[in-house]
């Protein structure tokens, strides 16, 4: 192996990266417009849960309780209806997600001392939305309560609630860290897949046999200005993360771009691995899709908890890099851990970037032969 | 010229279901995601891994943890002995959920003080958390109440129960699986179409077809014929497999979802033709189908409420096919709606779908010409 080849074969590649803009460009707009989407637009903080009120009491009391909902930013009243079935026509329609019926005797029973009832009824279908409004509604339901009783209730149990690492909840620092591995295994794999397919489909691949080079040469030559795309790349996507999107990152930046590094080699040689195998352009970026995006996005712990899944898919997720970088990701940034509990994470990832990098020169070498 | 269109759609025909892989990329590949989404895509919280510390050891906290195992919320998998050891166990995401019930537990509550129950929550899954935290203080709150509260004699209390409608059982599988269909018919259908014809102008044979006596809209027509069966084939395999192996009910007409997929399509091909109009390889094709797509899905409310997003997002998803689909599709499936409900995503649906294609068709022939 010498450096003379591969600096060639990089500099060629280099310039045939350059010639497609549109591609290059993509590289670059596309992870900071997902970045600004994922942390403004993609919330499964509920807010505002379209709500119509059925108030068969009219009374003071029931407007006080109403008023509740208003209070909280959680419920938004679009509507107030007089029938049941105008509330059947606003939940079919969508235009309603909650609907508050309060019965005529509400008043009465509370001045009587007795218990009231009211009922709430949930649009299941968004049923995320639904359980967390579940939630809320008994949180106003306890208030409300413990206000209009003589004597205040106090609860005989006491929970007090502390949140770790991301004490406002906030499903942007949730999200955006992860974010950082879906783009980056999308946007490589993509790029990465036609680097070999293209000289295959292009008849190039023999002019580059006849030479002398040999094939590890060829591999890290390809590999070379990738590299240097997805660092850039993840560089700038840490950078809008916390500068623009003021997600905390609490842990060590440079642990953080080592094992970048380290995810982003893996990454690469496996995308190579299939440009080398498939000799066809379209195809290599198909098959990259797939392999990449969709275990990267679903199997990853990005969005879906891991322990919720079916045991067997659990497994499965074992077998995707996506996996070991989200929980890096995750934990620098939020739980500010670092090697010594990360350790098994990256020891995985290297092991994974070695044995995928070995098996696409070996590959190649098949192929040339 | 319906012979003109005929031949070409026959030519599309035979080339789109040549290719072995794209057979798998039509109809392997929905399937995958099908499954994916039936099993992976859940944000119910179940079995939460939690540690538990009861200091008390008294009858009342052991009923308060067999309350909370009994839950199905809540799997304890450690009982740490001190409250250092809770830190090492969340930072490695052993648990996400601590427990830890005060030595004077039992003592207060049978003096009918509150007795103190501390709950520590890892907040890097802010959804996850959320909901876990309202499942321990409704728990609590229940326990509470059957512990008696011997304050409240006398004070009016108000009931409020919940009823969830469509989806009683709030399973995610429910919500996600009928928006699966919208998903599956944008992706395949957008890079069949944007494939099939930068496919021809890449190898030379645009202007083959060109100098024949075909005119634009046939060549428009011809190109999306294929695509849109392919389309209503992953509809049928989508829906057969949802209802089948998944169990999601579907409540509404068939006819009806089936009607409306085609207006569906109408914007999804419209899309397809000018994604083909800005690309000039099949390469960049792919890449653009999938850089639409993501945004597309994303502010469509296939996973994260609307409402919940910034108004000018909001403002954004009207401009969307999909949002207006999913509306139809989830109608169609949980509620068992109809036109009578869903005539305003269907007309919606209609217009956007004829301004795309009029807009591309535009496009699309000043490109030829």
């Amino acid at each position: 192996m010498s450096l003379l080849p591969i600096k060639a074969i990089a500099r060629k590649e280099w310039i045939q990266i350059r010639r497609d803009t549109l591609s290059l460009a993509m590289a670059f707009v596309m992870p900071a417009i997902l970045l600004v989407i994922y942390a403004y637009a993609i919330t499964f903080d509920v807010n505002n849960i379209r709500t119509v009120v059925y108030d068969c009491d009219k009374s003071s009391t029931s407007r006080e309780l109403i008023a509740k909902f208003k209070e909280s930013t959680y419920f938004d009243i679009v509507a107030y209806v007089d029938s049941y079935a105008a509330i059947d026509r606003y939940l079919d329609s969508g235009h309603a997600k909650v609907a508050l019926t309060i019965p005529p005797d509400f008043t009465k029973k509370l001045l009587t001392l007795k218990t009231a009832s009211v009922l709430v009824i949930l649009d299941g279908s968004e049923s995320n939305t639904a359980t967390i409004a579940e939630g809320y509604i008994s949180g106003i339901a306890q208030g409300f309560s413990s206000e209009q009783g003589i004597v205040s209730i106090k609860p005989l149990i006491d929970v007090r609630n502390r949140v770790w690492y991301n004490p406002e909840l906030r499903s942007r620092n949730f999200l955006i860290p992860g974010l950082i591995a879906i783009i980056m295994s999308v946007i490589i794999s993509l790029l990465i897949s036609l680097a070999v397919a293209r000289e295959w489909e292009r008849g190039t691949m023999e002019q580059l046999i006849s030479t002398p080079v040999r094939p590890i040469e060829v591999v890290i030559g390809k590999l070379v200005p990738y590299f240097v795309i997805g660092f850039a790349d993840t560089l700038m996507s840490i950078a809008i993360a916390t500068l623009m999107l003021r997600v905390p990152l609490s842990g060590s930046i440079p642990f953080l771009l080592l094992v970048s590094a380290i995810f982003l080699f893996g990454g690469l040689s496996f995308g190579i691995l299939i440009s080398i195998g498939t000799r066809n352009q379209l195809m290599a970026s198909q098959m990259a899709m797939l392999t990449s995006f969709l275990p990267s996005f679903m199997l990853s712990g990005f969005v879906f908890t891991i322990s919720n899944m079916p045991v067997v898919l659990q497994g499965f997720t074992y077998l995707f890099p996506a996996r070991y970088f989200v929980s890096v990701l995750k934990g620098v940034f939020l739980k500010a851990i670092g090697p010594g509990v990360l350790g098994l994470e990256v020891l995985f990832l290297s092991i994974y970037g070695a044995m995928v990098f070995t098996a696409a020169v070996r590959k190649l070498k098949k192929r040339i032969e | 010229m319906f012979e003109r269109i005929k031949r070409l759609a026959v030519k599309e025909f035979i080339e789109t279901f040549r290719l072995r892989r794209r057979v798998f990329f039509i109809f392997v590949a929905p399937l995958i995601q099908l499954f994916m989404f039936g099993y992976v895509a859940t944000l119910d919280v179940n079995n939460v891994s939690t540690a538990l510390l009861d200091f008390d050891r008294s009858q009342e906290s052991r009923e308060f943890v067999r309350r909370l195992e009994g839950s199905g919320y809540f799997t304890i998998v450690a009982r740490p002995d001190s409250s250092q050891e809770i830190a090492p166990l969340v930072d490695k995401g052993k648990v996400l959920v601590a427990v830890e019930i005060d030595r004077q537990f039992s003592k207060n509550v049978r003096k009918g003080l509150p007795g103190q129950i501390q709950v520590i929550v890892d907040g890097t899954d802010s959804n996850t958390a959320l909901i876990a935290m309202n499942y321990v203080n409704m728990i609590a709150a229940r326990y509470a109440e059957d512990l008696g509260t011997p304050i409240r004699v006398g004070a009016p209390f108000v009931d409020f129960r919940t009823r969830v409608w469509y989806n009683p059982d709030l399973r995610s599988r429910n919500y996600f699986l009928p928006g699966v269909i919208a998903l599956i018919i944008m992706l395949t259908c957008l890079m069949l179409t944007s494939m099939a014809v930068v496919r021809e102008r890449e190898t030379g044979t645009m202007e083959q077809l060109m100098v024949t006596p075909i005119r634009p809209l046939e060549l428009m027509i011809g190109k999306t014929l294929t695509p849109a069966l392919v389309g209503f084939l992953d509809m049928f395999m989508v829906t057969a497999a949802g209802v089948l192996w998944f169990g999601v009910p579907i409540k509404g007409a068939f006819f009806f979802l089936f009607v409306s997929t085609a207006v569906y399509l109408l914007s999804v091909l419209g899309i397809g033709l000018f994604l083909s109009s800005v690309s000039k390889t099949q390469q960049q094709a792919m890449m653009a189908s999938f850089f639409f797509f993501q945004p597309a899905i994303l502010l469509s409310g296939f996973a994260t409420p609307i409402e919940s997003m910034p108004l000018v997002f909001q403002y954004i998803t009207y401009l969307s096919p999909l949002r207006y689909f999913l509306v139809i599709v989830r109608g169609i499936f949980l509620k068992g709606v109809g036109f009578e409900v869903l005539w305003p995503q269907v007309l919606a649906l209609l217009v956007l779908g004829i301004a795309i294609f009029l807009l591309s068709a535009l496009r699309f022939k000043k490109r030829l010409e």
